[in-house]
């Protein structure tokens, strides 16, 4: 049986936030240092980087995860989405305008993160409790709102969409609109 | 981090060539615990064999009228899948206590298996640690032990085992499906997991060579009477300082057949068969279920910080069957 091949150094194409990226990378390089450093997309957060905080949380292959826990080596034909491509299209402008309506961010450290895993609860979630909230934003750690505040935040945001349900594009563009 | 090199299997074959006769080598999937263990320095694997891309990402039905969870199935797609929410609800309960919503999309069920102790000592390298470094000692004895063991401990380590889903999986008596250069082999999930006894370094009895490519759910799941309770020091995100995954079937009031398995209180998801057995045939109430309590705890025994344990373990296995001979729907 001939060897396994083994590098340090590994080729990965992938698409971020919609664009290809092709890069070699060092093995040892996570997904959250090769968003920040490597392509410059800083919107992502550094924290505790051992899978505790979910500042680093973004979107791979439609799902949420650690980017900090995640290799970049393992991501080849991957489909990343970060805060930066999710403010882009507008996905989660509705929720943006409301973190600040609410007051739900102070420092702005846990944000991307927690846009990221709201805007994936009330995809799978179209009324959530406050409870099933709390639960799903129970691995993003917030130190200056306290959680009340993102709550509101997004239970208002889950009640505008399902008040808008069969006109999702006009109630976006007109919240859209208010903010610029 | 230190630097390793990788290697991408697109086969068992090849990940099995990656791992054979090299004992720094590890198998990465999720990597949710191995990456992590990886930053704080605890493991120092010189190569990673990347085994995303094996075909072991499958939920199919065994001819015995179980289930088989791929090992690479994540922890999120097997509870929320409709046939192990309905015919193991238990099991979908412990996975959806563990963790966070980003690391069960990650964390893998084999690596769920194969996720090692949250012990500090483990994790400290400045400190002891016999699982860590063999030979160094152990921390938490006479040390910081809140969260350690109360059964199945040995004077060399008194680690717990972390994991939410392998307490339900203990329950289930499912069979671990591992393959390696000497072929496949089934075993049962209470000889997977070791009790640390004088060689704490090796949690399972799953050879270096080998990799767990399933997990067979037998076809009795309890639905009608199970439950998964976790105790901990906040409502969510945190590991269990005590759980239980408690099943019953009853007929007229009658226990007909019982499963008992504690998480946080040993080195290995803890089942007790004996207490089990002597629940058959007793009535379903409150006095049975007391009896079971104690004789699970019968050689239960603290090592300071975590003496609360044992009331706490006791309170619990009572609650979690009562909570299961009440409930049609978990």
């Amino acid at each position: 049986m001939a060897e396994a091949e083994f590098s340090t150094l590994v080729e990965v194409s992938l698409r971020v936030n919609g664009e290809r990226v092709s890069r070699r990378v060092e093995a040892r390089r996570h997904l959250i240092d090769f968003l920040r450093l490597d392509l410059g997309l800083t919107g992502s957060h550094a924290g505790c980087e051992h899978g505790v905080c979910g500042a680093c949380t973004v979107r791979v292959d439609g799902e949420i995860v650690r980017g900090c826990l995640t290799l970049a080596a393992q991501l080849d034909g991957a489909d990343v989405w970060t805060i930066e491509g999710l403010s882009d299209t507008g996905e989660v402008r509705d929720l943006q305008q409301a973190f600040v309506a609410r007051n739900a961010l102070q420092c702005g450290y846990c944000t991307p993160g927690m846009l990221a895993t709201c805007a994936d609860l009330l995809e799978r979630s179209p009324a959530p409790s406050r409870a099933e909230i709390r639960e799903h934003i129970s691995g993003n750690y917030c130190r200056c709102t306290g959680y009340e505040a993102i709550i509101d935040a997004v239970e208002t945001v889950a009640a505008a969409r399902r008040a808008a349900t069969g006109q999702v594009a006009i109630g976006q563009a007109t919240i859209g609109e208010t903010a610029e | 981090m230190r630097a390793f090199s990788y290697s991408r299997a697109e086969s068992v074959a090849d990940a099995l060539k990656g791992v054979v006769g090299h004992g720094e080598t590890k198998v990465v999937a999720g990597g949710t615990n191995l990456l992590d263990l990886m930053k704080a320095d605890v493991m120092r694997p010189t190569r990673l064999v990347d085994i995303t891309r094996l075909p072991l990402n499958r939920i199919e039905e065994t001819a015995e009228g179980g289930l088989r969870l791929g090992a690479l199935v994540t922890n999120a797609d097997t509870a929320h899948d409709e046939r192990v929410r309905s015919r193991y609800p238990m099991l979908s309960r412990a996975i959806l206590a563990g963790a966070s919503a980003q690391l069960r999309n990650m964390a893998t069920n084999g690596g769920n298996l194969l996720q090692r102790t949250r012990c500090y000592y483990f994790y400290d390298t400045g400190t002891p640690c016999n699982k860590r470094e063999p030979g160094s000692g152990c921390g938490a004895i006479g040390g910081v032990n809140r969260i350690h063991a109360i059964l199945g401990a040995s004077e060399h380590c008194i680690a717990t085992h972390p994991s939410d889903m392998c307490v339900a999986l203990a329950a289930l008596a499912a069979e671990i499906r591992v393959t390696g250069p000497r072929g496949e082999r089934t075993i049962p999930f209470e000889a997977f997991h070791r009790l640390p006894g004088d060689a704490p370094q090796i949690d399972t009895n799953l050879a270096p060579d080998e990799i767990v490519t399933a997990i067979d759910l037998p076809a009795r799941g309890f639905a009608a009477h199970s439950t998964y309770l976790k105790v901990r020091d906040r409502q969510s995100y945190a590991f269990a300082l005590v759980s239980v995954a408690a099943a019953l079937e009853i007929e007229d009031g009658k226990v007909t057949a019982a499963r008992l398995a504690l998480g946080g209180v040993a080195h290995k998801p803890w089942r007790d068969q004996a207490a089990e057995e002597a629940l058959v045939g007793r009535p379903a109430d409150a006095g049975s279920f007391a009896v079971a309590a104690e004789a699970v705890l019968r050689d239960a025994r603290g090592f300071g910080h975590n003496d609360f344990k044992i009331d706490l373990a006791r309170r619990a296995i009572l609650r979690a069957l009562q909570d299961a001979a009440a409930s049609e729907t978990p």
